[in-house]
């Protein structure tokens, strides 16, 4: 991939101004939502510092705690896999499917199996599995990737979905209310539940303490796969962990007023060991997080709990969508932490940002995403990944500006240039600035030419 | 109290008034201002498209030119965040010197010169950008996202202009989409980023839009001059400095 490809899939998204301004609103409710949540708690501020704190802590002292979470695991009846890469993911989960002859499989939400490319895997091997998150089966349909974290399918509007549900479901074409169009997929997800022999869910927390883990969703659509299914596999990124239950009274308070401005999501589930006959099966994953957390400037990423406050305060993520970032994780979150996976195919993510910060301001756990962004650009750099032209203009522009006679000399002949030659200034196709956007007026004189001549003697 | 001037690069070239206006209301507030000569770029378009590594003799030629002074003020929050985030010089304690002595404009009057009331006269209706780099990085006013208590040094300083109607957009503090170089390399959302803020200002029918950061009006004014709207912009030096005509 080009390093410019987040700039073409926006202008792509952009060209249809009024969906982009659809698409920017829809988010900007979102983030107007968790204001007003947060406001609601007096102590916000102390949470996201205690929540940053204890991630901290935790990401400083991972291997004991993933050790003491394994041990209590596997006390309760669960069995633990470690997996260091998606594809080592893939094959543990793909095993337990064959050791069950398992044929029906449903999946909640997890960015983590997105990551792991898990669902075309076990397509390749002729195994099918059904989302039953809505707004990931409505993508699934559609054989999209999620354009969000927690929303995945925040790029379509109703008249989309109806359109996906009359081809898939056959529901009634053009009927675009969204309690018929809810109501078909609950009956479909029904008996998807029903008939599953595995479910496949995400983990929001794991706790060390007790070896159990959390799952937040507001469908509850985990809970109906996990209790119906004879095999439970959760799948965690290794930082998903904390040390003791009762920080859990730290995360969910933020999580889900972050997200989405509820106090709390609908069903916060906690799973501890497997009922009788079931077989609970967690799947821990490295994926190239061990070496993010060797990345002094990048480690305090892995505190991310996915709660996508970063995407919808992004001006540029509302005005872009989800899938010009090309990764399974989008947004600003995303463009600190898939550089580390591949850093070629995501160079061109650090740069989508103007860098205004508002993404670290709404974070509830205080990561610095626009610093790491600035950060992850020098690396870019340096790397290699910036294109040459740039890098030449950016050599060329910093011997000017670092000899001041020559900047001025330079300063003063674009000055003139602009006056003479406007035209040389106006192709949209050379200069960007001008393809929306007229030019300053260029004075006659600088102000230091001015200070010279009347303020010195 | 001997302050130094810094005029960014892009101002010296292009918004000479700007310049101008911060001099003289230096100079009214008492400030003994020096401009040295040989300033010319703090750096930060090399820094912010990841070439950092290549703004050695601009942080060289920095401290060259603004050592000696009480302090540094500029009318740019965009550029005085990055000399105090990143300047480096073989003389750290030059270096740490400037980095703790450098304000930007608004930031100067209210903290240091502690300014209570200004001799200016500006009757028009302006609305105000807030600059992201002055707001989240140098903490010139509250932040929308954050859950603290609201304040805002420039707001405190139009609301001493005699005649000033000030008017918040509905996005207290959204970014324009200027952004330094992602103006050029992601052109499509910085004009679509800047447009939304003109429309905002637009629907409180605004004369001017101002803001801290000539860097976002110079922005703003190329998008409102391509839309042909009878919206200026400037510079809250300039009307900070203005005087009854």
């Amino acid at each position: 991939m080009s390093t410019a490809s987040h700039s073409k899939a926006a202008v792509a998204f952009i060209k249809d101004e009024p969906r982009t301004d659809w698409h920017d609103e829809t988010l900007w409710f979102v983030r107007e939502k968790r204001d007003k949540a947060a406001h609601g708690v007096a102590e916000w501020e102390q949470l996201r510092e205690w929540a940053s704190q204890i991630k901290e802590h935790t990401l400083s002292n991972l291997d004991k705690y993933l050790t003491a979470f394994e041990e209590k695991a596997i006390a309760n009846g669960i069995t633990v896999h470690w997996a260091a890469d998606g594809k080592e993911h893939n094959e543990i989960i793909l095993e337990i499917i064959r050791k069950n002859s398992i044929q029906r499989i449903v999946k909640s939400k997890s960015m983590l199996t997105e990551e792991c490319g898990l669902n075309e895997y076990l397509h390749g091997k002729g195994i099918e599995v059904v989302d039953t998150d809505l707004g990931e089966r409505i993508v699934q349909f559609r054989d999209e990737p999620p354009s969000h974290i927690v929303l995945p399918a925040i790029h379509l509007k109703k008249e989309d979905v109806s359109e996906t549900f009359h081809r898939h479901l056959g529901t009634e074409k053009g009927n675009n209310d969204p309690q018929y169009l809810t109501e078909a997929a609950r009956q479909h997800l029904r008996s998807k539940f029903i008939e599953s022999d595995l479910a496949i869910t995400g983990v929001n927390f794991a706790v060390a303490e007790t070896g159990g883990f959390v799952v937040c969703t507001n469908e509850g659509n985990a809970d109906m796969g996990a209790h119906a299914a004879a095999v439970h596999i959760a799948c965690m990124g290794f930082e998903k962990m904390i040390p003791k239950a009762e920080h859990l009274s730290v995360y969910l308070r933020l999580l889900a007023r972050s997200a989405t401005g509820q106090p709390i999501t609908t069903y916060s589930s906690h799973f501890h060991k497997p009922r009788k006959g079931q077989q609970v099966h967690v799947v821990i994953v490295d994926n190239g997080r061990s070496k993010q957390l060797g990345r002094p400037d990048f480690r305090n990423s892995l505190k991310c709990i996915r709660c996508a406050a970063c995407f919808n305060t992004c001006p540029v993520y509302r005005r872009s969508g989800g899938h010009s970032y090309h990764t399974a994780v989008a947004g600003p979150i995303g463009s600190i932490l898939t550089p580390n996976i591949d850093m070629k195919a995501n160079a061109d993510l650090p740069f989508a940002s103007t860098l205004c910060g508002s993404c670290s301001n709404v974070c509830p756990v205080k990561i610095d995403i626009h610093q790491q962004l600035w950060k992850w650009r020098q690396v870019i750099a340096a790397e290699g990944y910036v294109s040459a032209g740039k890098k030449t203009g950016m050599k060329g522009m910093a011997f000017v500006l670092s000899r001041p006679a020559l900047y001025r000399f330079s300063g003063k002949a674009a000055r003139w240039f602009m006056q003479v030659f406007p035209f040389l200034f106006r192709s949209k196709k050379m200069n960007p600035w001008y393809r929306q956007r007229e030019m300053p007026k260029p004075p006659a004189q600088s102000f230091r030419d001015w200070y010279k001549k009347n303020k010195t003697a | 109290m001997k302050t130094g001037l810094f005029i960014p690069c892009y101002i010296d070239q292009f918004y000479p008034g700007v310049a101008r206006a911060t001099m003289e209301l230096l100079e009214k507030s008492g400030c003994k201002v020096v401009y040295p000569l040989n300033q010319t770029c703090c750096g930060q378009p090399m820094a912010n498209s990841g070439f950092a590594a290549f703004s050695k003799g601009c942080d060289k030629n920095f401290v060259q030119n603004f050592s000696g002074v009480d302090y540094i003020v500029a009318p740019s929050g965009s550029c005085v965040l990055h000399i105090k985030e990143h300047l480096q010089d073989a003389d750290e304690q030059k270096a740490t010197y400037i980095k703790q002595h450098i304000y930007e404009l608004t930031e100067f009057l209210t903290d240091i010169l502690k300014i209570e009331k200004l001799d200016a006269d500006f009757p028009h209706k302006v609305g105000l950008h807030i600059s992201c780099h002055g707001q989240r990085g140098l903490n010139l006013s509250s932040m929308s996202e954050l859950m603290e208590p609201s304040f805002s040094k420039p707001e405190r300083l139009l609301g001493m202009v005699n005649g000033l109607q000030l008017a918040k957009p509905k996005r207290s503090d959204e970014c324009c989409g200027f952004g330094g170089t992602f103006c050029l390399f992601e052109e499509a959302v910085s004009v679509k980023m800047g447009k939304d803020r003109v429309r905002e200002h637009a629907a409180n029918e605004v004369e001017y839009i101002t803001a801290a950061d000539t860097s976002c009006l110079m922005h703003l004014e190329g998008i409102l001059k391509r839309q042909g709207s009878h919206i200026k912009t400037i510079h809250i030096a300039e009307i900070l400095n203005s005087s009854k005509a």
